[in-house]
């Protein structure tokens, strides 16, 4: 039998190895993070200058550039986050303040969670199949109008906010779950009906956490390639959509929505072309894809960091 | 319950063989008992005896949860601007919860300030019934905050959140956030358990000033607190109601043996 | 209170009952925002079906041979419907990516959990999820450029090493190849693990620290030092809640699309060797949308039969990640 004190030794050795191991395998994963950063800085940083910003793109490596790309993936942004965050928010809240618990309220409940695990290729394929071909078969011949979803910016705007409706569901409702039910108690007190302690109270003091979640997603949905891609985004766009009531070459002037019905190309799938072309000394695309990654990057960090800084806030913030 | 008739005040409040139950759990069994106008009643008891279960039901807090159910009557003696009394059956099915909250405000056993300003937190039950004139606000607030004597500790920082203020004062804005909406009934639950004794006395104070404009009802722990501040005081014990008097009477010749064995420190 | 002409009390009763209509209104349409998500499920099945349905009943395809052909080649004139091949890909680049993500993380989930101060867990843990915000695009170009080329001289000094041990254990066994393409799902793996660490540490550590304090003060007390405290009790008493962080992570990475298409190489490989260059069934869709293909197709449709398989393969493991996660929430 070892005596204490060997007992003893032997535990803190152990302790102070495994804690040396934490350490080391935590630095070896930020180490990676900083090697695919300084990587693409070496190779694009160069890059990025305001020709790239402001061209579109092109068969000759050095005159190519993320115009197209950028204005795209800002419009389809545009698209998911006025149709998620509402959706969202609002379906948080339902679940939250108003569903009693009973088979239906838990079958949405089930649903959204299988839904935040679908692959977001699934949710390609769904908007391929419903949103492109099955709404031209349903509604294609009657009325033009909404016949045309087709490849656009809409149709790529709605799969993103497909893909992002569970994240801002979930979020909208830890937001709503961290208020003491005293908050609420305290307004119904008063005579306010549940909708004016919903938007009085509830929505006002629960902004922080849900805006964290909204952003988070925003984030993930501004570097999705794969749904894009699957409902047939260009890679191959050398114009941007029409500006609201901007004219035509022919004269005619357009409406002010003509722009959700454009085809589009979006910067991860723009720096997916280019990281599959081949590249040569004298036709570096890998050069360009670096230097949209930087930019990828550059907008996901930056995101992703001004949601940690709300979250910490909130929660040093808020005591009730 | 003989010593009530000889008071000159009118009724503003009555139960009538009220039951309520959680789901099948029967919290409060057939109690019956007056309310009289500006006065103040305090319910005491031992934990689980069904009075803040009780208290909650004047304002029907109980509606916001499922599975809750009152059974019998709890009548208030509505007054209307022109003097005329209108009863209304608190709990009937057909009788606004909202309605009622309006009319009787309640206070809780932890402050409970909302996150914004001081001065919004006393306007927002005003904002609620349509008030909407800054003027008109300003005046009511001011006016409230005095009622809960807390003007003057706070008029320079009406802007500023409320939970800049320690924990007593924000009890008092509470009280004047209830007091605001000039209701018919105040309902107190143990407003005082979460402070330390200075703010307590200062509640107790200004709960003393109260009576003399509104009705109260109190439920407390505290039975130093029952006697000091209550005119009437109702004893209950796991769901009955034991004894309802006078709060002299109740302390220093309790009618039943059970109110003197609680009263005199011997269980709760 | 000698106040105004109208009592707001007043007012307050023709307000509570004008509020009603509006109230329902509302609570209405945050309903059918609510049910919105139960259409997205159902648009999600009827789309895979009614696409998959006529490609198991054209002639040249069964879901026999679908399942058992070990070839996969819709796109060439002699035409093969196994998704097997698909399938293994899917299952390597995985398994590649678990053998990473899990023991990193849960390493240094033990470690938050146990042995950083509040701080320092505040700080990484966030920081260390950035891991899986970076765009999985980004990642594959990563991939190729750092990762892939950073393993051939590894790997071909392992294989020879390899090679040279089967030569003197088996003389006649063939040795493996000792050339590790640039496109293989071995490097498409690795990197896919490491963006799914943040899921296994994150979750794992949540779950490890809504272990009551009680267990570790029971183990503590009796003079037990961190890692085995740690070990023997934390670990146990969090394992549902460890392997839902796990079964969630297996689903990332069979879902994830754009590093493997970038990564793995394209062409459909049924082997045994996950350094060869392979396809997996997110990559085949990525594939095959790239190009034009006409609605109503043959090739058109193997897509979503490609889709529907991985849509069965996540839905199951995810199914069994919320079963775990029940019921480690029922532990405490």
């Amino acid at each position: 039998m070892l005596s204490t004190e060997q007992v003893i030794r032997r535990g803190q050795m152990r302790d102070r190895v495994f804690s040396i191991l934490g350490v080391a395998l935590t630095i070896l994963c930020l180490g990676v993070l900083a090697i695919l950063l300084v990587n693409l800085c070496r190779e694009g940083l160069a890059r990025i200058d305001w020709q790239f910003l402001t061209t579109f793109p092109s068969r000759r490596a050095a005159k190519a550039g993320i115009f197209s790309a950028w204005v795209g993936s800002a419009l389809v942004m545009l698209v998911t986050g006025l149709t998620a965050i509402p959706l969202g928010v609002a379906a948080g809240v339902y679940l939250e303040e108003y569903g009693r618990r009973n088979w239906f309220t838990s079958l949405i409940e089930i649903n959204i969670a299988n839904l935040a695990g679908v692959p977001s290729i699934i949710y390609g394929l769904m908007a391929l199949g419903l949103l492109i071909y099955k709404w031209e078969d349903w509604f294609g011949d009657k009325t033009d109008s909404i016949a045309g979803l087709g490849q656009s910016i809409i149709t790529g705007g709605l799969t993103l906010a497909f893909l992002i409706l569970p994240i801002v569901i979930v979020a909208t409702r830890e937001a709503l779950r961290a208020i003491p039910q005293h908050m609420r108690e305290a307004a119904y007190a008063l005579g306010a009906s549940r909708w004016q302690v919903v938007k009085d109270h509830l929505l006002p003091y629960s902004t922080g956490g849900i805006s964290t979640g909204v952003i988070i997603a925003l984030s993930r949905a501004i570097g999705e390639t794969a749904p894009l891609v699957t409902i047939g985004a260009l890679t191959y766009i050398a114009f941007l959509p029409p500006a609201p009531f901007s004219h035509t070459e022919s004269g005619q002037m357009v409406g002010p929505f003509a722009w959700l019905s454009s085809p589009f190309t979006v910067l991860p799938i723009q720096m997916f072309n280019w990281v599959s072309r081949p590249s040569s000394d004298d036709n570096n695309f890998a050069v360009n894809a670096a230097a949209a990654g930087i930019i990828l990057m550059l907008v996901t960090l930056t995101m992703n960091t001004v949601a940690i800084v709300i979250r910490a806030r909130v929660r040093k913030k808020v005591k009730w | 319950m003989p010593d009530t008739q000889i008071d000159t005040r009118p009724l503003k409040a009555e139960v009538k063989n009220f039951s309520f139950f959680y789901g099948s759990f029967q919290a409060v069994k057939n109690v019956s008992a007056p309310f009289r106008e500006k006065a103040v009643t305090a319910i005491i008891g031992p934990s689980g005896c069904g009075k803040t279960t009780l208290l909650r039901c004047f304002n029907r807090m109980h509606d916001l949860y499922p599975g809750n159910r009152y059974a019998g009557e709890m009548i208030l003696h509505s007054r209307s601007p022109d003097g005329s009394v209108r009863p209304l059956n608190i709990v009937h099915p057909s009788t606004s919860p909202i309605e009622m909250r309006m009319r009787i405000s309640m206070v809780f056993q932890k402050p409970n300030p909302f996150p914004k300003s001081i001065f919004e937190n006393v306007a927002y039950g005003l904002r609620l019934r349509g008030v909407g004139s800054r003027s008109e606000l300003s005046g009511r607030v001011e006016t409230a905050l005095r009622g809960a004597a807390l003007w003057d500790e706070v008029k320079d920082r009406l802007p500023q959140n409320a939970y800049g203020l320690s924990g007593g004062q924000q009890q008092r804005l509470c009280i004047a956030r209830a007091l605001a909406v000039e209701p018919e009934m105040v309902l107190f639950d143990e407003p005082t358990s979460a402070l330390d004794p200075i703010a307590t006395s200062k509640i107790e104070e200004l709960i003393d000033d109260l009576r003399e404009r509104v009705t109260i009802l109190i439920v407390t722990h505290n039975m130093q607190q029952a006697a000091r501040v209550s005119d009437y005081t109702a004893f209950m014990y796991l769901g009955e109601l034991v004894e309802y008097d006078r709060t002299a009477k109740v302390f220093q010749n309790p009618g039943k043996p059970l109110t003197e064995q609680y009263i005199s420190g011997r269980f709760g | 209170m000698t106040q105004a002409a109208i009592s707001p009390k007043e007012l307050s009763v023709q307000a509570a009952t004008r509020l009603r209509p509006i109230e329902r209104t509302i609570e209405f349409g945050l309903l059918l925002a609510a049910i919105f998500s139960v259409f997205i499920t159902a648009g999600i099945v009827y789309v895979l079906f009614s696409e998959a349905v006529p490609f198991f009943r054209h002639p040249d395809v069964s879901v026999w041979k679908f399942l058992t052909d070990t070839e996969w080649t819709p796109l060439f004139s002699v035409k093969h419907f196994g998704i097997m091949p698909l399938v293994v890909g899917t299952l390597w680049t995985t398994v590649i990516a678990l053998l990473v993500a899990m023991p990193v993380g849960t390493i240094i989930a033990i470690w938050l959990s146990e042995f950083a101060n509040a701080k320092v867990r505040e700080i990484i843990k966030p920081v260390l999820e950035l891991l899986s915000a970076v765009p999985t695009v980004v990642y594959g170009y990563f991939a190729i450029t750092v990762v892939a080329p950073a393993m051939q001289p590894v790997y071909t000094w392992l294989a020879e090493a390899i090679n040279s041990v089967l030569a003197t254990v088996a003389p006649g066994a063939s040795p493996i190849a000792t050339e590790l393409p640039l496109f293989n799902m071995l490097s498409a793996g690795i990197v896919m693990g490491i963006m799914i660490v943040p899921y296994v540490s994150s979750l794992s550590e949540d779950a490890m620290r809504s272990v009551p304090m009680l267990l570790r003060e029971g183990s503590y007390g009796m003079g037990a030092n961190r890692l085995t405290t740690a070990v023997r009790v934390v670990f146990p008493a969090a394992l549902s809640g460890i392997a839902a962080s796990y079964i969630l992570a297996i689903s990332r990475a069979v879902g994830e699309t754009m590093i493997v298409a970038i990564a793995a190489g394209q062409q459909p490989n049924l082997t045994a060797n996950p350094a060869e260059g392979g396809a997996t069934i997110t990559a085949y869709i990525v594939q095959v949308s790239m190009g034009d293909l006409p609605h109503g197709s043959l090739e058109y449709q193997t897509i979503f039969a490609a889709g529907i398989t991985l849509f069965f393969m996540t839905l199951a493991f995810n199914l069994m990640g919320a079963w775990l996660r029940k019921r480690y929430r029922q532990a405490y």
